[in-house]
């Protein structure tokens, strides 16, 4: 076949290429707009002092520990906090993947439900309960379990369990998505094959729920990586997170460089986890496409 | 910041508006917003807006700082005069974001004290840093000065302070015997060897007014530093709340003005009428916040009760420590700041 000879089946393909294009190109120009020039400008301003060129803004990761101690505490609080809604979310999913269909709105409706209150009410709702002189304390010492009141909030604790419950939805949400995927007949027919329920979910049902473990992992952590407000109000100060650095620099330095630096390395620690993430299962499927 | 940027949208084409049709003298007042900037309306904006004859425009931003940096960077501000932190004045004044003011257009700020003053900002209110404690707890014999809250023994219960050094380090310093007159430069090793001493009883560290207000109210913490305006909000509201200005620190926010703002004339002449005593003595019958310019406790309108409340009342300052803006601003200030961070997380 030679190329100048018109062939149907390619035109075709090359004219819906370009219609694909086209179709993007709205999408495709906002996302530049409002994500890539922005996040240039970020990595501009991270190497800009004074009008002229720096690695000062990073050379502070090196040498002042507050920027390890920050981002240690971080990534601890998303460690505690990933495992702790996949030991929360997983029986949840799989309570909600295995009823009828009312029951199952019903559970993810009453997930999702505090999704749409405000971060801010909710840190406040933690405080009124797990304080000094709340709901929590005041329950145990009438009970006479405790003689002191327990320190349950301003500090890692508090802002660990708020942050939970902010980030449940997150774990849950792609864990039911995938567990709803994985044909019964699969377990059936392992248990028709002699295996225990706990030796069925084992060996069948949790390996083939693991690519929702992961997504709902990988979400949990990296949005755990940026929360600002809750530990900022439930923390009593001692904890305290990138975000905080982040807008720390700000005052401290007087440059926006300081701070552009350590989102761009944060920016840079979230690309690795999903980079890692993608090593275990597809990308296209942490973010739930199959 | 959303919020603040849709509003320098309206008040731009304001200002463009006004500026193609009418003649009427006008600029652009910011300050930071809520229940504070209600109160210095009808203090201050409206009475100096009627007594000049001008128009008033306003605008509000929680950190003005990094707004300023960006609206003079950009060669065309549109703020006129802001009331700020007098730090952030001094400190866009030498990097060239704020005017040098001249004091003879301003003739009501001549009989201020030197310290309420700096060329490029004059005092606008005062505020104070104070030591609150909860009554039910204490009775009467609360805490009375920051050697009885670093006093664990004498005064066992919870604490707070603010996840500041400023203020936070002065009180260190009293606590560990430095008399208030000896306090600047601060001994910044001293300060931060006696917090060590202090931090494990700190329940918590706070870092918004609105944070230290619910710490007193709930009972979350027996005492803490707090500003005195929130601490007397808490206790109108009827929680069993007290506080002693004495050993105090005295703080306030001063008017600057915009390098290169659209109406500057306008804006000396403002800030001048803003400095009126009779206009500055409005401020106690709105909000807990003091007059920057003394003379206003000599204009007869504050009462001597409502005085004996204010933290700028003569009597009330003579307690108190004031702030030094210029230590804060200094290299030394900013290093202590740096090692705040450590000192908290460690």
């Amino acid at each position: 076949m030679s190329s100048t000879s018109i062939d149907p089946s390619r035109a075709h393909e090359s004219r819906e290429r370009r219609l694909t294009l086209m179709l993007l190109a709205p999408a495709l120009s906002v996302v530049v707009a409002l994500l890539v020039v922005p996040l240039c400008w970020l990595v501009w301003q991270s190497v800009r002092q004074d009008g002229g060129f720096t690695l000062a803004h990073y050379a502070r990761f090196l040498h002042d520990d507050v920027y390890w101690m920050a981002f240690l505490q971080t990534f601890r609080i998303a460690f505690v906090v990933t495992a702790a809604t996949v030991l929360l979310g997983y029986p949840v999913a799989y309570l909600a993947a295995g009823s009828s269909r009312r029951t199952s709105l019903l559970i993810l409706a009453m997930v999702v439900l505090p999704f749409w209150t405000s971060v801010l009410v909710r840190a406040y709702a933690w405080l009124i309960l797990l304080q000094r002189r709340g709901l929590v304390n005041g329950a145990l010492s009438d009970l006479g379990v405790i003689d002191h009141p327990l320190i349950l909030v301003n500090n890692e604790f508090g802002t660990v369990i708020a942050t939970i419950h902010i980030l449940l939805p997150f774990m849950v949400l792609p864990l039911y998505a995938t567990m709803q995927k994985i044909p019964r007949e699969l377990t059936m027919a392992g248990a028709s094959l002699g295996g225990t329920p706990l030796h069925v979910f084992l060996r069948v049902f949790l390996p083939l729920s693991l690519p929702g473990v992961v997504a709902g992992m990988v979400l949990v952590f990296v949005l755990t990586l940026g929360f600002y407000i809750t530990p900022e109000l439930l923390g009593g100060g001692r904890t305290y997170m990138v975000s905080m650095l982040v807008s720390r620099n700000i005052e401290l330095y007087n440059e926006w460089g300081a701070a552009s630096s350590i989102s761009i390395v944060l920016l840079l620690c979230v690309f690795a986890i999903f980079r890692l993430a993608s090593l275990l299962i597809p990308f296209e499927r942490i973010m739930g496409a199959r | 910041m959303r919020v603040t940027l849709s509003l320098a949208m309206i008040t731009t084409s304001l200002v463009a508006f006004s500026a193609g049709t009418a003649s009427a003298e006008q600029i652009t007042f910011v300050s930071q917003g809520g229940a504070y900037q209600e109160a210095q309306t009808k203090a201050i904006l409206d009475p100096v807006a009627k007594l000049l004859g001008i128009t008033v425009d306003q605008d509000s931003a929680p950190d003005a700082w990094p707004v300023v940096k960006t609206q003079t960077a950009t060669g065309k501000p549109i703020w006129d005069v802001i009331d700020t932190p007098t730090k952030d004045c001094v400190r866009g004044g030498e990097q060239g974001m704020i005017e040098k003011l001249d004091f003879s257009q301003i003739p009501n700020a001549a009989s201020m004290p030197a310290a309420y003053k700096t060329p490029y900002s004059v005092a606008y209110e005062f505020y104070s840093s104070v030591l609150a404690f909860n009554k039910k707890k204490f009775g009467d014999k609360g805490p009375q000065t920051w050697a009885d809250f670093w006093d664990v023994k004498t005064f066992p219960g919870t604490r707070a302070l603010r996840n500041h050094p400023l203020a936070t380090m002065e009180a260190a310093l009293l606590a560990d015997g430095v008399p208030a007159d000896k306090l600047y430069p601060l001994d910044v090793d001293r300060a931060f060897k006696k917090l060590e001493e202090i931090k494990p009883h700190v329940t918590v560290w706070w870092t918004s007014g609105a944070q230290s207000a619910q710490l007193l109210a709930d009972g979350e913490v027996d005492m803490e530093m707090a500003w005195n305006g929130r601490v007397s909000a808490v206790a109108k509201e009827g929680a069993p709340v007290g506080f002693t200005y004495n050993q105090g620190f005295l703080q306030f926010t001063s008017l600057c003005i915009v390098k290169g703002a659209p109406n500057l004339a306008t804006a000396v002449k403002f800030v001048n009428a803003a400095m009126t005593p009779e206009i500055q003595a409005n401020f106690p019958a709105y909000i807990d916040y003091g007059p920057g310019n003394p003379a206003a406790y000599a204009t007869g309108k504050i009462s001597k009760e409502r005085a004996a409340q204010m933290p700028s009342s003569p009597e009330n300052a003579a307690k108190q420590v004031l702030v030094s803006t210029e230590w804060w601003s200094s290299p030394a200030g900013e290093e202590a700041q740096k090692r705040w961070a450590a000192f908290i997380q460690k």
